[in-house]
């Protein structure tokens, strides 16, 4: 059986990022593997701009900025393979996949990267009743067909959820010559970033319509038309208040799943928050040697910030495979895993769990808030002990946040047993 | 003295902002770097966006070439340039900054490839 | 006779009429076989339980009975000759009162009546200990060891390709307008031109009544019975494996939760009557039943993972009973109408009983050569990875995964198009070999299996559809001037 230091399963934006990363870090073995034609993942088929003002401290358009992580991994020699899809990863980091060139092969990994980024939610997750007619996308197959492939879509569009996609697709849309009518949220919030509210939709006069929902899918072969209506705090339709709009086509923007069906192999042991698996602040999930980044460990609304972790997932699987190989493994500390709790209006953390014995000088913490919050304060607890507080206007769920634990802080709490992170009032 | 109240697009974290007009004085708050200031001034007096789209690919490994503007532009100008790269072709191989459109418009502003795209094998 | 078109049309593509057209290929008979969707299998047949019942639940003496019993008992042989989908997994119905045993019993005595083996009454306790995830208010079951599941688009996949492969002339896309009595067998107006055959098989579904009534005083009416269905990703089908009913009510055979040959958890259906026999619309009442329902039989079924729902009809005659054979004043005419449940169990059985009759009827002996097997798509992400890595070296596109979530390459999506009967829509693609049928729902691989349609079929991306014409995914190359 082949084997090689490190496999990384995905070419996106987190898979480039690791590789670069862990080969910085000195491994030479790196295979990443990729299961479309090209490297770079979604980024690929999102042109508009707003990407890599934390990495590159420039405004660039997704094709861009995955081209930069491309150029990086071309030039450090990393071996990819496209066009492969993995089927199965064992708890040994056996890994099998497929594609026309070689067939079917197992390798073994000395670590496993899992970047494989997320899917979107289907219409039938929804439950949204009606026909079942064409003229129905999740909005990033439009996406794609708009973008990569240059077709038409739709003329008439009714947009439901108000997902980044979704936004940047009502643009989009509306810059190809079709009429987007109006875009549905359930929730009373936008899932969106602020700034795709104000220059995809604001911009072209695009009405939002929060506490809405789709109630019927009209059309037997093609779309005809969408009747939306206005919800009650239970999400539950209010009778009397449908809203019918005729239209050719519904997008779906309606939330993103973090595709980690071959994770299950490994055995990690996952988020039913994140969907994701849960992992240390190494990265590293329940499977020993297998590190999770971006998208497949919790769905992120900057690239920017899943380069960050998975350079970290790189650099973490090297000093992993460093010291299984007896090489230049630095000396450790007993550990001291210290797990992390997302209370009071703060639905998880990543990572889950804090080795604060062995941590790295500074670990950043990453989570979302479960409703939109004004005025409030983001708090930080050891054990019982209030260790900072920092207030914010405001806090949206799609709208991922951010604290940052330095391992000095923790010098005073031999004996820490938790750590809580919590919205507070004044 | 004119008030608005403006949401950053300078970056994602979209601070909310308020602008005070008093003719040509401007005053800026809520912003959160100078980033913010800058937006919420050019946007109360000439809003400009970069316009992002995809252009027909004649020869290519891929159907599409992505495209944006090289630099802003007049809000008012985005339907002229999208009528102008929807009649545009280029032509393989594209690499990343390639000049698609000149002057799109009348903007002085040029289209440019944010992809490469290879020649068809 | 030699100015008729036809020895034999059968107007419908579902399985009934498939079963039909399969066995009248044993004939020396020149048949044809005429659907009014770009695809068979497109109406009732493909959205229903896809179960094959024991048959303790039609009354004793019934047609539903007799070809019910009958279809179970050949659905093995037949799904090794024609190589598609078949587990005998069992059912139980279950009960959920003391006072209601007496229901169950009667189901019992109507299963011994109509012939069903190795029937069982079992406790509570028995029937958690072989479905751990049952209700805690079970207090006894039916357990049937020969009740069934199928692919049901593999089943009537299955028996056209191997009619059309016989001989049988498959018209699709034809719709047929109108039937008249004309000398020596009818006239079919089609949308597709007229044509004249000695004898027609009425297998249209919903519409039987329809037809039946242009040719026949004697007039059968058929109301459309709505089901809705939620369909669970993978992660939930090994939740029950059983087939799992409720004892059943006035309104058919109660909700069911049944795990798919496909490793999926089906939860349905409900029965609406309506009166549109197109109305395939799921609602949102409907659905919440089935939630409701379910939620009795079993414990934790995992909602979360419901990945679509869909809704089909059930050509309910007013009589509940079948109707088959020779209507009485339409010499020639021979119905298959009012086939809703257990009328896919039923299927090969009412396929073998009608061609016998016309057989015997048109005077036509058995013709040499029938070929009675047939080899289905190969299911690459069912072989061990021993043989899937030999496949990929004969044909390296079975190694290109198109559909991730359902793991089906493009040389499976090629075969789809290219065999006999072949797929011409993405649902055609979808129903042969499952591209899109997973937990994504085509979110990925749509651009993807468009391209493949478009390459194999010589068509423009702008003209391929979800299925009939009408459907067409996009609306056009580039752009509509704003």
């Amino acid at each position: 059986m082949r084997e090689h230091d490190i496999v990384i399963i995905g070419g996106g934006p987190a898979g480039l990022a690791a590789a670069v990363s862990a080969r910085k870090a000195g491994i030479q073995d790196i295979l990443i593997l990729e299961r479309d034609h090209m490297l770079g993942g979604i980024l690929n088929q999102c042109i508009h701009n707003g990407f890599g003002l934390h990495t590159f401290k420039e405004e660039l358009t997704g094709p861009e900025y995955a081209s930069r992580f491309i150029k990086m991994v071309e030039e450090e020699k990393i071996p990819y393979r496209l066009n492969t899809i993995v089927v199965d990863i064992t708890k040994e980091k056996e890994i099998t996949y497929i594609n026309r060139e070689e067939g079917l092969v197992t390798i073994k990994a000395g670590a496993v990267i899992l970047a494989m980024g997320c899917r979107e939610r289907p219409r039938g997750a929804l439950n949204i009743p009606g026909y079942r007619p064409a003229g129905i996308y999740s909005a990033g197959t439009a996406q794609r067909l708009t973008n990569m492939e240059g077709f038409q879509v739709g003329k008439e569009v009714v947009i439901l959820g108000s997902g980044d996609i979704g936004l940047i697709m009502a643009r989009r849309m509306t810059l190809e010559g079709a009429k987007v009518k109006v875009v549905a949220e359930l929730m009373p919030y936008s899932g969106g970033l602020k700034r795709n509210i104000v220059q995809c939709l604001d911009d072209y006069g695009i009405p939002l319509k929060l506490s809405h929902t789709v109630v019927e899918i009209h059309g037997k072969e093609r779309v005809t038309g969408i009747t939306i209506a206005q919800v009650d705090d239970r999400r539950k339709p209010i009778p009397g208040t449908e809203e019918y709009y005729s239209c050719d086509t519904l997008l779906l923007s309606v939330g993103l799943i973090p595709e980690n069906e071959l994770t299950k192999g490994t055995g990690a042991s996952m988020s039913r928050v994140t969907s994701g698996p849960n992992v240390n602040d190494r990265l590293e999930t329940g499977a020993e040697g297998v590190f999770a980044c971006g998208n497949v460990l919790h769905v992120h609304d900057l690239v920017d910030f899943v380069s960050e972790e998975a350079a970290l997932a790189g650099e973490n699987a090297a000093h992993y495979v460093q010291k299984q190989k007896g090489g230049q493994a630095a000396e450790e500390a007993q550990s001291h895993e210290v797990p992390l709790f997302a209370e009071n209006g703060v639905r998880y953390t990543v990572p889950q769990t804090l080795d604060v014995a062995n941590m790295k000088d500074m670990v950043v913490v990453r989570f979302r808030v479960s409703d939109v919050f004004k005025n409030r304060s983001i708090a930080v607890y050891y054990d019982d002990q209030l260790i900072s507080k920092r207030k914010k206007k405001v806090l949206a769920p799609g709208e991922m946040e951010q604290v940052i634990l330095k391992k000095d802080s923790f010098s005073k709490y031999p004996d820490l047993k938790k750590i809580t992170i919590c919205t507070e009032g004044e | 003295m004119e008030r608005r109240e403006l949401i950053c697009i300078g970056c994602p974290m979209g601070c909310p902002m308020t602008v005070e007009m008093d003719g040509t004085d401007i005053r800026v708050s809520g912003n959160t770097c100078p980033r913010g200031e800058d937006y919420a001034k050019k946007e109360v007096l000439s809003p400009t966006r970069i316009v992002t789209s995809s252009v027909k690919v004649e020869g290519g490994d891929m159907a599409m070439v992505s495209v944006k503007t090289e630099h802003d532009i007049p809000k008012g100008k985005i339907m002229d340039i999208m009528a102008e790269i929807h009649g545009a072709q280029a032509k393989a191989p594209v690499a990343i900054g390639d000049v698609v459109i000149e002057d799109c418009a009348g903007t002085g502003v040029n289209i440019v490839a944010t992809r490469n795209v290879g020649a068809a094998v | 006779m030699s100015r008729l078109n036809y020895d034999v049309v059968v107007v419908g593509g579902g399985v009934t009429g498939c079963a039909v057209a399969r066995e009248l290929s044993r004939y020396e008979l020149n048949c044809c076989l005429m659907e009014r969707a770009e695809d068979v299998c497109s109406g009732t047949s493909k959205a229903n339980s896809a179960i094959v019942h024991a048959g303790y639940d039609a009354v004793p003496g019934s047609l539903k009975a007799k070809f019910n019993v009958q279809g179970n008992a050949m659905m093995g042989t037949l799904s090794k000759e024609l190589d598609f989908e078949f587990q005998r997994n069992g059912s139980m119905v279950l009960c959920f009162a003391e006072e209601d045993r007496p229901g169950l019993d009667a189901l019992y005595d109507k299963g011994v009546a109509n012939g069903v083996p190795d029937l069982q009454i079992i406790s509570g306790e028995e029937a958690r200990a072989m479905e751990p995830n049952l209700s805690d208010q079970v207090v006894a079951a039916l357990y049937a060891p020969t009740g069934g599941i199928v692919c049901p688009f593999g089943l009537t996949i299955a028996l056209a390709e191997n009619a059309c492969d016989n001989g049988v002339e498959f018209k699709l896309n034809t719709e047929v307008l109108d039937i008249s009595a004309v000398e020596g067998g009818y006239m079919l107006k089609t949308n597709q031109g007229e044509f004249t055959a000695r004898f027609v098989v009425n297998a249209a579904g919903v519409y039987a009544d329809v037809f039946h009534n242009m040719v026949s005083g004697r007039k059968l009416q058929l109301i459309p019975r709505k089901g809705d269905y939620c369909l669970l990703d993978h992660e939930a089908g090994d939740h029950v494996s059983h087939t799992i009913f409720q004892l059943p009510g006035k309104y058919g055979k109660g909700v069911l939760v049944a795990p798919t040959v496909h490793g999926n958890l089906l939860l349905g259906p409900t029965a609406v009557d309506v009166e549109d026999k197109e109305n395939t619309a799921t609602t949102a009442q409907e659905l919440a039943d089935v939630i409701q329902k379910t939620a009795i039989s079993v414990k934790n079924i995992p909602y979360n993972k419901v990945i679509t729902s869909f809704s089909g009809l059930r050509a309910h005659e007013t009589g509940d009973d079948f109707v088959i054979g020779e209507a009485e004043d339409a010499e020639g005419f021979f119905d298959a109408a009012g086939i809703e449940s257990p009328g896919l169990s039923s299927a090969p059985a009412i396929g073998v009983y009608l061609a016998e009759l016309i057989a015997k009827k048109a005077g036509a002996g058995k013709k040499d050569g029938f070929k009675s097997e047939r080899k289905g798509i190969p299911q690459v992400s069912k072989l061990s990875f021993e043989e899937r890595a030999a496949l990929i070296k004969e044909r390296p596109d079975y190694g290109t995964i198109v559909c991730r979530c359902e793991n089906v390459s493009e040389g499976e999506i090629v075969d789809a198009i290219r065999r006999t009967l072949g797929a011409t829509s993405l649902d055609g693609v979808k129903r042969r070999v499952r591209q899109g049928m997973g937990r994504c729902q085509a979110g990925f691989c749509t651009p993807r299996t468009m391209e493949i349609l478009a390459r194999e079929l010589g068509r423009p991306m702008e003209s391929i559809c979800k299925n009939g014409p009408g459907s067409e995914i996009l609306i056009g190359e580039g752009r509509t001037e704003g």
